[in-house]
């Protein structure tokens, strides 16, 4: 076995722990320090990918600016002990629990049996594959209409948070 | 090199805990982490498939999924802070005055 599929299992494992942690734990502190860990082993993943802006970018967004927020808002709202308690099992909880690995089941099944194009990365792709450079030359060539209809949408976003949340203006 | 499929079922079983954790937990907290969650499992489908087809238009829209999740979460977590507001819960059981 290489290093490369070491690796691998070693982040596959961490990520489907700690994203098991995330579900699980009954403190909302304890999922979000869950979910820090889960998106590092998932940037590592990306590495592995050969898509390190992605991988860099999913640690600065993600595991940095989301997170914060996420924690920002758990302090606010002050939880008190009764939050933290288990609530009772009803129907809609197992079968909703049921259902997701129902799916699982049907889509692992149904995904093993895919046949990657395995279109391997040679010559001067090594070179430019997964960099900033060649991220930056698809998007303002072949996507930019996209990238600025996304620009408006971070906009209209930080608006609408910034309205929503306000008490009054 | 490690098959593609590895990295599609990886994807697919992260994808069914965050939906399992959306459809399980109540606190509307831990159900946006676990969308979250549910957001990186399709970014991982589509940087495994730019791996194998050696086509970086998957990094772009991983880029573009990671904006929309930060638009989401900004959204979201103004409107959790609202409704605790008004309500002063975060129950997603307690919250149920459309169903009436």
């Amino acid at each position: 076995m290489s290093v490369e599929n070491v690796l691998f299992w070693v982040f596959a494992l961490g990520i489907v722990s700690s994203a098991f942690l995330v579900i699980l734990a009954r403190n909302p502190v304890h999922s979000a320090m869950a979910l820090v860990g889960a998106f590092f082993f998932l940037a590592a993943e990306y590495v592995l990918l050969w898509a390190h802006t992605i991988a860099v970018l999913q640690v600065l967004v993600y595991a940095g600016a989301i997170m914060v927020l996420f924690l920002f808002v758990i302090m606010l709202l002050s939880l008190t002990d009764a939050d933290l308690q288990p609530g009772q099992v009803t129907l809609a909880r197992v079968v909703g629990g049921a259902s997701a690995a129902g799916l699982c089941l049907v889509m692992v099944e149904t995904l093993s049996k895919t046949k990657g194009a395995g279109q391997v990365i040679a010559g001067e792709q090594t070179q430019v594959f997964g960099t900033l450079a060649e991220m930056g030359r698809v998007i303002y060539t072949q996507y930019l209409f996209p990238f600025e209809a996304v620009s408006l949408l971070l906009l209209v976003a930080i608006v609408g948070a910034v309205v929503v949340a306000k008490a009054r203006i | 090199m490690i098959p593609l499929t590895h990295h599609l079922i990886l994807a697919a079983v992260l994808f069914c805990i965050g939906m399992a954790g959306v459809l399980v937990r109540r606190n509307a907290l831990v159900v946006f982490m676990s969308i979250e969650l549910m957001l990186n499992a399709a970014n991982l489908t589509f940087l495994a498939f730019a791996r194998d087809r050696a086509d970086a238009a998957g990094h772009a829209s991983a880029f573009f999924i990671i904006a929309v999740a930060a638009a989401e979460a900004a959204i979201g977590l103004a409107i959790v802070i609202s409704v605790f507001r008004s309500r002063g819960t975060i129950n997603m059981d307690e919250l149920r005055t459309l169903r009436n």
